[in-house]
C-alpha cells in the first residue's frame, strides 16, 4: 500500500518526466548556461538557454543527473519557460517557490494560472521539506544561467 | 594419537540478546510515519544508549564546572571526571598512555589538526598517500595542507568489488612520502583495508601511518600497540556516545614534535605579549574549554560497548551483513557497490535507476531510515560511476527483522517507479 503523501509526491506526470525528460540536450547555439550543484546529494544539472536581446527565452535545455524529482522539475521547466522573458521567469519562479514550500496563497492573478497549473504536480514537496530543494534545484541555475553566473547551489 | 581440532567449528558463545540491548535505546522504540523505525544509518550516527544519555544528565546535573581551572570540589569532580575518561579512551584502545590521546570536537576536527600540526612538519614536493574510498573529512584538510605549503597528494586505488590494492599502494610509496592516512573501514563500501600490512610496508618505507577509524573502532575495534600505526582518529557519535568529541591518538614521539594547532586557554605553560610556551601534549592541543560534559558520555558509551563486547557486537553485524548480503542481493535490480572479502556491517547500493534520494524518501514512509547521497565520499562515487548510493548499515541493535523491512519497503519502491 502506497500513502497518499507519496503518490501526491510521485505523480504519473512526474514519473514520466523524470524517465523522459524533456529538452535533455546541450544546445551548441545556447548563450547562457550554468551548473546547478546540491551539494547534500551531489547531483549537478547544468541549465541552458538562448536568449535574444530582449532577454527572452528562445530555447531552453538541461543535462545533468538527479533524482526523479530534480529532472521531472528541470524537464518541465525548460517546457513552460521557452518563449518567456527572464523577468516573467523570475516572477514564476517566485511563485512556484512558494507552492513548494506552502506558502503560496493561490489567490493573486499574474497571468501564469495555466503555468501553476501544470506545476501543482510538484507541490507534493511540500510534505517532504528535504525534497523542496530537489523541485527548485533547475530552476535555481536558470536564474544563475540568466544572470551570467556559473553555478547555483541549493545552499 | 593427536588430537584432531575443528577450526571450523563456530566459537559457542553465550546468545547475543539483541532485544534486551534495544530496550536500552530508547530511539529504538520511536514511530516514524506511523510504523515503528527501522534505523539503518548507524555509520552516519549510531543510537545512543540509556546509560550514556544518564551519565550525561547526572554530569549536567550535579558534576558540572569548568575543568583544569576551579579550585574547588566541583571543578576538581569535573575534572577528574574528564580525564578518567580519557585513561578509559587509552585503555579502549590499548595505548600505553593516557597522554597519547587528544580530545578534539569531532573525527574532522583531529583530521584538520593533524594536517595543521604534522603538515607544519612537511615541505613543498612531499608527499601523502590517502585512499580512493576516503571520507571527505580524511581529503580536505590535506588539499587545504596542499595549498599552503606545495605536497602532493597520492591515492591509493581499489579494485571493483572494493578491495584496497595493497601491491598498488606499495607502488607508491617513495622516499617523499612523509604520511600514509587512508581508511581502517570505508564508511561506504564497508572494506575493512588491511591495516597490519599497510602499517609494514609503510613503516618499511620510514613513512607514519594514520588511520581514519571513524567506522573501524565502532566495527572491528583498534589495539594501537599492536596495530603500530602512528596515528588513529575517530569520533564518540558513532560509538553510541555523543556528538562533539573526537579522538585523535598519537605516539608520543609525533605529538611531542608537533607545534600546537588552535591557540587558546589550557594549551598553554607562560604567556606573555612577547613569548608564549606551550603545554606538552595532550593539552598543547586542547585549547578552549574542552567537550566535558561528551567525555563523561564517551566514557559511558565505552563502558557500555565494552559490557556487552565489541567481539560479540562483530559477530552479531557480521551475521547480519551475511543476511543482508543474500537477502539484498536476491532482489532484482539491486546493486550491491562494495564486496570487498573484509567487510563490514554497511551495505552500499543502487536499486535499478531509481535515484537514491527517491529510494530513501519512499522507504522513509515505511519507517526504514537509510542514508541516501555521496556520503562525504564522492571521489568514491566517482570511481564506480554513480553521484550517490543509498546506504543501509548496521550496528548492535539492528535485528534481521530490520534487514526484511528494508527489503519490503524497496518493493514499495518498485511499485511506484515500476
Amino acid at each position: 500500500m502506497i500513502d497518499d503523501d507519496l503518490r501526491d509526491l510521485y505523480q504519473e506526470v512526474i514519473l514520466d518526466h523524470g524517465k523522459n525528460p524533456r529538452n535533455f540536450r546541450h544546445p551548441e547555439d545556447a548563450s547562457h548556461e550554468a551548473l546547478g550543484n546540491n551539494p547534500l546529494c551531489g547531483d549537478r544539472l547544468t541549465v541552458y538557454l538562448r536568449l535574444d536581446e530582449g532577454r527572452n527565452i528562445l530555447d531552453a535545455a538541461f543535462e545533468g543527473k538527479g533524482c526523479a524529482i530534480s529532472i521531472a522539475s528541470a524537464s518541465m521547466m525548460t517546457d513552460m519557460v521557452k518563449g518567456k522573458s527572464l523577468a516573467e521567469v523570475k516572477k514564476l519562479f517566485e511563485r512556484f517557490h512558494k507552492m513548494c514550500t506552502g506558502d503560496d496563497d493561490g489567490g493573486i492573478a499574474d497571468g501564469f494560472e495555466d503555468e501553476l497549473e501544470k506545476l501543482k504536480v510538484m507541490s507534493g514537496v511540500r510534505q517532504f521539506p528535504m525534497r523542496v530543494k530537489c523541485a527548485t534545484l533547475a530552476w535555481h541555475a536558470m536564474n544563475a544561467a540568466a544572470e551570467g553566473e556559473d553555478a547555483a547551489t541549493t545552499e | 594419537m593427536t588430537n584432531v581440532v575443528n577450526f571450523t567449528e563456530p566459537v559457542r558463545t553465550d546468545a547475543f540478546d539483541v532485544e534486551a540491548i534495544r530496550r536500552d535505546f530508547p530511539a529504538l522504540s520511536l514511530a516514524v510515519n506511523g510504523k515503528p523505525l527501522v534505523f539503518l544509518d548507524s555509520a552516519a550516527s549510531a543510537q545512543k544508549p540509556r546509560a550514556v544519555i544518564d551519565a550525561m544528565t547526572r554530569a549536567y546535573e550535579s558534576q558540572y564546572a569548568n575543568v583544569h581551572r576551579g579550585t574547588y570540589h566541583l571543578s576538581q569532580l569535573a575534572t577528574e571526571n574528564y580525564e578518567n575518561a580519557r585513561a578509559k579512551v587509552a585503555q579502549f584502545m590499548n595505548a600505553t598512555s593516557p597522554d597519547e590521546i587528544v580530545f578534539t570536537h569531532s573525527a574532522t576536527g583531529a583530521f584538520n589538526l593533524v594536517a595543521h600540526s604534522f603538515g607544519s612538519l612537511l615541505e613543498e614536493g612531499d608527499e601523502i598517500i590517502v585512499s580512493v574510498m576516503e571520507h571527505h573529512a580524511n581529503i580536505v584538510p590535506w588539499q587545504l595542507l596542499r595549498d599552503r605549503t606545495g605536497i602532493e597528494i597520492k591515492v591509493a586505488p581499489i579494485d571493483d568489488a572494493g578491495n584496497f590494492l595493497i601491491d598498488e599502494f606499495e607502488k607508491l610509496l617513495g622516499p617523499k612520502t612523509k604520511l600514509v592516512a587512508v581508511t581502517h573501514v570505508s564508511n561506504v563500501l564497508g572494506t575493512v583495508t588491511p591495516v597490519k600490512e599497510i602499517v609494514r610496508l609503510a613503516h618499511g618505507n620510514g613513512t607514519p601511518v594514520l588511520f581514519d577509524g571513524a567506522q573501524g573502532i565502532v566495527h572491528e575495534g583498534v589495539d594501537v600497540q599492536d596495530l603500530d600505526c602512528d596515528f588513529y582518529v575517530w569520533t564518540g557519535h558513532k560509538l553510541y556516545g555523543p556528538t562533539g568529541i573526537g579522538v585523535l591518538w598519537g605516539k608520543p614521539e609525533w605529538l611531542e614534535r608537533m607545534p600546537p594547532f588552535e591557540g587558546g586557554g589550557d594549551m598553554i605553560s607562560l604567556v606573555t605579549f612577547e613569548k608564549t610556551t606551550y603545554r606538552e601534549p595532550p593539552a598543547r592541543f586542547e585549547a578552549g574549554t574542552p567537550p566535558i560534559v561528551e567525555a563523561v558520555g564517551l566514557a559511558a558509551a565505552i563502558d557500555y560497548v565494552t559490557a556487552v563486547g565489541l567481539d560479540r557486537i562483530a559477530a552479531h553485524e557480521k551475521e547480519l551483513l551475511d543476511y543482508a548480503m543474500l537477502r539484498l542481493a536476491g532482489m532484482d535490480g539491486l546493486r550491491i557497490i562494495g564486496r570487498a572479502q573484509q567487510k563490514a556491517g554497511i551495505v552500499s547500493f543502487e536499486f535499478g535507476d531509481v535515484h537514491a534520494h527517491d529510494v530513501a524518501t519512499i522507504i522513509d514512509s515505511a519507517g526504514v531510515a537509510v542514508r541516501a547521497g555521496h556520503h562525504c565520499a564522492q571521489p568514491l562515487m566517482e570511481r564506480f560511476g554513480v553521484t550517490s548510493t543509498s546506504r543501509a548499515s548496521f550496528g548492535m541493535y539492528t535485528t534481521r527483522a530490520e534487514v526484511d523491512a528494508l527489503a519490503v519497503a524497496l518493493e514499495k519502491v518498485r511499485e511506484i517507479f515500476g
